[in-house]
């Protein structure tokens, strides 16, 4: 297919002509699973396989497509990128999380959003949870003083830390940081939060903001969105009202830590540990952490589990074919 | 009035030796060149013995003892020290439940999610620098998944309300049904692994469930099924879970505790699919702390004649 394009004219689409055409940059991590359950259902306009510059091929062949299909990873889906594509009415995207999106473009010009809803709010909330019980308990440190032989010869590993009855701050009571907060009332802790808004269905102490919410808390665990007002929110002055006991899990985005100051916190001891599936500039993650023990690091694989990546696929594919049928989308996302 | 002579087998927590130092004549054991030597130079003055989940008050020891009034563990599993000649002999034994559990069962729920979603694995693919390269694989979600509980005792029930936040279906099997639960029973351990996809032994180590956890139950919980201990290496029969492991047949396993600890089985160093921890169940600074203040507590009890805190004989 790519190989027609660099050497014919542009063609009319010739293949899959029933099917409705979706737009994609790039391809979504679930594509590694899934892709036949969406090339069977809709006619995948591929950009990455083009040899045509993306401004060009979206000229060419994406004039009347009215669907993309994106994810968190790939390039930004910029007003410059939606300008190239006139007839765009909806756009998909894989994840939760909105950050890669113009929400001012889409806005402007009715742009439809649908993203991954709560599919994926449990699997996220496991591994937070997971991460914080390997944070205060010593799991994968123990793990690898194991591997390496050493608990017969050095003796036992040093202690840990009791979770029960300890003050956890949930940055972000959404879905996925109210499931936080359901699982670790079970191991006998305490939950505050700091969110945009208070939420009236819980009984949680609320904040109004985060360094406070820090102040009162053995532990910060970062649930929210990447915004403007969110970036660089957790800084060297909230880790240092977290204290030198407290540990803070990141399953959010990498941004929303001061990266540099959160590794200068841990490095000097001014806070206790971490748990961390998000970077600021992934892959990269920095060598300053390699060193310690005390904190826990994941290739950002909160939502990489096979259940929810068919559940994420039937949900991307059950909103475009509710679009393409006129239908309301599954999970529309409120963009006001 | 006469010092009352302490014997502790090996060392535990700095904190509880220091607390029997300085109310009792304490005796390390382990520091002795000859133990048995050591052990008759003071048997006329040790009074009360301090062991843990690695060394007991065994039958040898209890002999060697004539004024032995009360084993003092530093533990909830009484399986080293030899109750029944306790019992015959009218010696006291204290252990330490209640202060424990929480910790354990947390740790029960942490290598479950450290299994199934791979944390020390991926952890390792992080450090090595192998993220660069491409994302780690999909793992398996734990939030729903049938979990099956060998021992519904106090361990048992507190890793059941942990599971249920995670909206886990639960089953058991125990000694005897527990009628004021709602959670499923199953009168084998056999039937309970054929319908459970997390297995984890939280019952205590007697004759009856050494080796529990046998080659046929690990096939009936299968290639995509985990397992996971909390309770005492020999509940599960180690040669045959190295062999279920490689082999595949049984898809993961989550161990704090081994046959014969500190050694563990070197073919499971290099699977993905196993997470070994140095018995740290009860490993925390405020369980410690609370487990020592039990033990000591226990022996002030008995001494000065009042009701032992947490007997077990």
């Amino acid at each position: 297919m790519a190989t027609d394009q660099a050497t014919t004219p542009p063609a009319p689409e010739i293949q899959s002509h029933d099917l409705s055409q979706v737009i994609l940059l790039h391809p979504p991590p679930v594509f590694n699973y899934f892709k036949d359950l969406f090339s069977k259902k809709f006619h995948l306009l591929k950009a990455w396989e083009s040899p045509l510059p993306l401004h060009e091929f979206l000229t060419n062949h994406a004039h009347s497509t009215q669907a993309m299909l994106c994810s968190g990873t790939g390039p930004p889906i910029s007003a410059d990128v939606m300008r190239l594509l006139p007839s765009l009415r909806l756009v998909v995207t894989t994840s939760a999380g909105l950050n890669h999106i113009d929400l001012t473009e889409c806005r402007n010009r009715g742009i439809s959003i649908a993203n991954a809803g709560e599919v994926f709010s449990e699997d996220v909330a496991d591994l937070a949870v997971g991460l914080l019980i390997d944070v205060f308990r010593k799991v994968s440190a123990s793990d690898r003083y194991v591997r390496h032989g050493l608990w017969a010869t050095k003796g036992d590993y040093p202690l840990g830390s009791k979770l029960g009855g300890k003050r956890i701050g949930i940055v972000g009571l959404g879905s996925i940081g109210f499931q936080v907060a359901k699982r670790l009332e079970a191991f006998g802790c305490n939950i505050s939060y700091n969110s945009r808004k208070r939420k009236d269905f819980v009984s949680y102490p609320f904040y109004t903001n985060v360094r406070e919410l820090a102040a009162n808390s053995d532990v910060l665990i970062i649930c929210c969105g990447l915004t403007e007002q969110t970036r660089h929110m957790i800084n060297r002055e909230v880790l240092l009202a977290l204290g030198k006991e407290g540990v803070i899990v990141n399953i959010g985005r990498g941004a929303i830590i001061h990266e540099k100051e959160l590794v200068q916190c841990l490095v000097q001891g001014e806070i206790g540990g971490a748990g961390l599936d998000v970077f600021e500039n992934e892959p990269d993650v920095p060598k300053e952490l390699f060193e310690l023990d005390n904190v826990v690091l994941a290739p950002h694989m909160a939502v990489f589990t096979t259940e929810s990546f068919k559940d994420l696929c039937d949900l991307m594919i059950g909103n475009l074919e509710a679009f393409f049928s006129k239908k309301p989308l599954l999970s529309l996302v409120m963009n006001e | 009035m006469e010092s009352i002579g302490v014997l502790m087998l090996i060392p535990m927590n700095s904190y509880l030796e220091q607390e029997l130092q300085r109310r009792y004549n304490l005796f390390k054991l382990w520091t002795a060149p000859q133990k048995p030597q050591f052990i008759k130079e003071h048997a006329d003055s040790i009074r009360a013995v301090v062991g843990n989940a690695f060394a007991g008050a065994d039958a040898e020891l209890i002999e060697a003892l004539p004024r032995l009034e009360i084993v003092s563990s530093f533990s909830v599993g009484v399986d080293k020290i030899d109750l029944a000649k306790c019992r015959e002999k009218g010696i006291r034994v204290t252990y330490t439940p209640d202060v424990l559990t929480e910790d354990v069962a947390d740790l029960a729920i942490g290598l479950m999610l450290a299994v199934l979603r791979r944390l020390c694995e991926s952890d390792r693919y992080v450090r090595s620098g192998k993220w660069k390269k491409g994302d780690y694989k999909l793992t398996t979600k734990f939030t729903g998944k049938t979990v099956g509980i060998i021992g519904l005792g106090r361990i048992g029930m507190a890793i059941a309300k942990r599971a249920e936040a995670f909206n886990c279906p639960i089953c058991y099997y125990s000694r005897t049904g527990k009628p004021d639960t709602e959670y499923k029973y199953y009168p084998s351990v056999l039937e309970l692994a054929s319908n459970c996809q997390i297995l984890v032994v939280a019952c205590s180590l007697t004759a009856e469930t050494r080796h529990i956890v046998n080659r046929e139950v690990m096939n009936a919980l299968g290639p995509k099924g985990v397992l996971i201990n909390i309770g005492r290496g020999p509940h599960i029969d180690e040669p045959e879970l190295v062999s279920a492991l490689v082999e595949g047949r049984l898809g993961g396993a989550g161990l704090d505790v081994y046959e014969h600890e500190p050694e563990v089985p070197e073919e499971l160093f290099g699977l993905e699919n196993v997470v070994l921890l140095p018995h740290v169940g009860t490993a925390t600074v405020e369980t410690r702390k609370a487990m020592a203040d039990l033990v000591v507590g226990n022996l002030e009890a008995h001494f000065s004649n009042k009701p032992l805190l947490s007997p077990l004989v």
